[in-house]
């Protein structure tokens, strides 16, 4: 199954690489890991999907615990949440075909962000399922260029996983 | 006042009580060495960095406080690896200080220069590249609290050059602040109370302790707890000296190399209680069949260790010491000895045994050594075969009087970290035991151990050949003996004169009874040389994919 893991990290250098070492030294299996900072500047927050059963999850997480950097982790998958992924495709288009390609993304309502003589550049954001149609339906066209942010992730309602939650607990 | 960044990092290490650093000089850390220079805490100048930092490993292990190490960058922290890996395999708390080339160097390849913390990313506990001179004294008070506390570890600083040489208003942290390191102490009361359930409606239960034991200061305890329910004890081979080795209710180490008595329990036992222990692979062997019938009770103050290898019953994430004692206001005494009988019948059929005739042996080395110092000796080891007939033969009776490389195993470990040892504890006896093959890996520490006055007593089991191998050659390859017998040895009596120190060879049983006596109550440092017989294998040993319950002797 998987998993969609919010890690909040100390913003220090070198905890990027210390999350990512440890994955791929366990073995562990990175889908998709998309960082930022959030509203603290002092804490990035890390959304990581991961592939794997209870077991391996569970390693993973108390494994992640360890890095002193690592403040908070919350699997948001056991709970009500929103996820995004952002993709930019750029296919073939020549100005004849532009008309159809900008009805499919009307339908995603994804949209052209750059339009050249024989290539046009969309961008779409949405859940896996909705990117994944997306970039099927654009496939016959040519996809020149494909690029995804990874997913990002956030509970539903009032609940948060933000750093202040944790010191109040 | 300001003062340089290298000047505040003496005075951190004074504030945090360190009486002594081991390190080996160089360009990037001479801030800092400078510093040094007008400090009272004691520098032990070693040959080698390994041996630095195993020094600060053996300190650390026998003195119970964080050991300091420094090395220059580059090569210096290079030669330190090893012994990091070594540190972090058996949770040993360590300070390690690097210089690094100057920040606007840092990156280009300099000279001198390598990325010694994402080498150490994956063995330390937390690592630090200082960028801002004025963070050192916090990072280095962390650095301290994160080495101690908890499951201890490794922790290293990488000091770039021009950092130490900003100047900085001193102030050390009275208190750290890291939200994402709290480690857990106090086990969880209704897990602890499931536990002393499981315990006390246990037929036939084995206590089964490792080097947590140690770390946490539980042996008190355990023994408390094994008296309490009449349980049986088997020690991991970092839990040796944990439990008294001539007790009644111990079986001897388990695994690989394990008594017969101890697997056997395991294997038929009803309930395993796992005390700061983590099911290694060199204690399980095959994991379908370790433990089949038994419930588990896991203690242990790291949480990832808990589910990792076994299915655990009642898992307790707490300091070893304080589970136990909330554990023993709660299990009731077992008076029923049907188990303890069966223990009892397993050790007199299956007693360790070697036959004492014919050419020295080993273990007869051992049984001596065990005889003469009373069990009350510290004992370093090194790696191999050796050291396996050290965990079945000497007989501790002082928790963390072992003295031993566990889980990484370091060929070269046992001279440096016997010398540290030796350092921390200067009144105690400290008599190291080591193979002819890993006392050549570090022996150039021969001359610490003179210019440091240390009345360090060395045995070197010769064998003339890398004997841990040559018994798997043997076994996993029709003894085709490849690469392990020495073609040439240095004389280590001799080599023992130009180092100005005492020298035996000791060849037979009558020698070993005659001499082994008056070497060891030699003041000074004394290395005794046991041509010992080649042929000797560490028996009983389990096949590679067996069942710990199914050791053969070879
Ligand atoms: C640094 C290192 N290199 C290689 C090994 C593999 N190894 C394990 S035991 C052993 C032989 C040790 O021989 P010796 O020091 O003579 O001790 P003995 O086994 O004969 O007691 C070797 C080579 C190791 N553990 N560490």
């Amino acid at each position: 199954m998987r998993h969609t893991l919010a890690v909040m990290v100390e913003n220090n250098p070198g905890v990027l690489a210390r999350v990512a070492g440890l994955f791929s030294r366990r073995g562990y299996n990175i889908d998709s890991l998309a960082v930022g900072r959030t509203e603290n500047p002092e804490v990035s927050r890390m959304t990581i999907v991961v592939e794997g059963d209870q077991r391996v999850l569970e390693q993973v997480t108390k494994q992640l615990h360890k890095l002193v950097d690592v403040i908070k982790i919350s699997d948001v998958t056991t709970e009500r949440y929103v996820d995004r992924e952002l993709v930019m495709i750029k296919v073939s288009a020549t100005p004849s075909q532009r008309g159809e390609i900008m009805q499919i993304a009307d339908i995603f309502r994804a949209r052209i962000v750059d339009l050249g003589a024989k290539s046009i550049t969309l961008e779409c954001t949405g859940n896996d399922g909705k990117i994944n149609a997306f970039e099927e339906s654009l496939r016959s066209y040519g996809i020149k260029e494909l690029v995804r942010t990874g997913k990002i992730a956030m509970l539903r309602g009032i609940r948060y996983t933000g750093v202040q939650a944790q010191e109040s607990e | 006042m300001e003062i340089t960044a290298a000047e505040a990092l003496v005075k951190c290490l004074e504030k945090e009580q360190v009486e002594v650093i081991f390190g080996y000089p160089g360009g990037a850390i001479l801030p800092v060495y400078d510093a040094f220079f007008h400090s009272t805490i004691k520098h032990v100048l070693v040959r080698h960095e390994q041996g630095a930092v195993h020094a600060a490993d053996g300190y650390a292990r026998a003195t119970g406080r964080v050991g300091v190490c420094v090395a220059t960058s580059g090569p210096g922290a290079t030669n330190l690896v090893t012994g990091i890996a070594n540190a972090y395999m058996d949770s040993v708390p360590l300070v390690v200080f690097t210089g690094q080339v100057p920040t606007s160097q840092v990156g280009t390849d300099s000279f001198q220069e390598v990325d010694i913390t994402g080498i150490t990313m994956p063995i330390t506990k937390h690592n630090y590249l200082v960028k801002d001179a004025s963070q050192l004294p916090r990072i280095i008070k962390s650095a301290f609290h994160i080495a101690s506390t908890g499951r201890p570890g490794p922790v290293l600083i990488d000091l770039p050059k021009d950092v130490a040489q900003t100047m900085i208003k001193f102030q050390y942290p009275r208190t750290v602040q890291l939200r994402g390191y709290k480690p857990n102490y106090k086990g969880h009361p209704n897990k602890i109370v499931e536990a002393a359930r499981l315990i006390t409606r246990a037929q036939r239960p084995v206590i089964y302790a490792g080097g947590g034991i140690l770390n946490g200061g539980a042996s008190e305890e355990l023994l408390a707890l094994a008296e309490a329910i009449n349980a049986p004890v088997t020690n991991t081979f970092m839990g040796l000296s944990s439990f008294p080795g001539d007790h009644p209710l111990f079986l001897g180490m388990l695994g690989l190399h394990g008594t017969r008595a101890a697997n056997l329990a395991v294997t038929n036992c009803d309930l395993l209680i796992a005390l700061g222990a983590r099911f290694d692979d060199r204690v399980t062997g095959k994991l379908a069949e370790f433990a089949p019938q038994a419930g588990v009770v896991h203690v242990d103050i790291d949480p990832a260790e808990i589910g990792k290898n076994v299915q655990v019953h009642v898992p307790i994430v707490g300091d070893v010491k304080l589970v136990l004692k909330e554990l023993l206001a709660r299990v009731e005494k077992r008076n029923d000895t049907s188990w303890l009988d069966q223990i009892q019948a397993w050790k007199e059929q299956y007693p360790l045994h070697y036959d004492p005739e014919g050419k020295l042996k080993p273990q007869y080395v051992i049984e001596k050594l065990n005889e003469i110092t009373g069990g009350n000796a510290m004992v370093a080891t090194d790696v191999g075969q050796h050291q396996m007939w050290v965990a079945q033969y000497y007989r501790f009776k002082r928790p963390g009087s072992l003295i031993s490389s566990g889980g990484l195993g370091t060929m070269g470990f046992g001279l440096p970290a016997a010398m540290g040892a030796q350092v921390g504890m200067p009144e105690q006896q400290v008599v190291l035991v080591v193979g002819d093959g890993g006392f050549q890996m570090t022996m150039q520490e021969l001359a610490t151990v003179v210019e440091q006055e240390l009345p360090l007593k060395m045995i070197i089991m010769n064998n003339h050949t890398l004997g841990m191998v040559r018994q798997l050659q043997q076994l996993y390859c029709d003894s085709r003996y490849m690469a392990v017998n020495f073609k040439f040895l240095p004389d280590f009596e001799v080599l023992a004169k130009a180092y100005g120190i005492k020298g035996y060879t000791l060849r037979t049983n009558e020698e070993v009874d005659k001499l082994l006596p008056e070497a060891l109550a030699q003041p000074g440092a004394v290395l005794i040389n046991c041509i010992v017989d080649a042929d000797e294998n560490v028996n009983p040993t389990v096949m590679a994919g067996k069942s710990i319950s199914e050791a053969i002797d070879c």
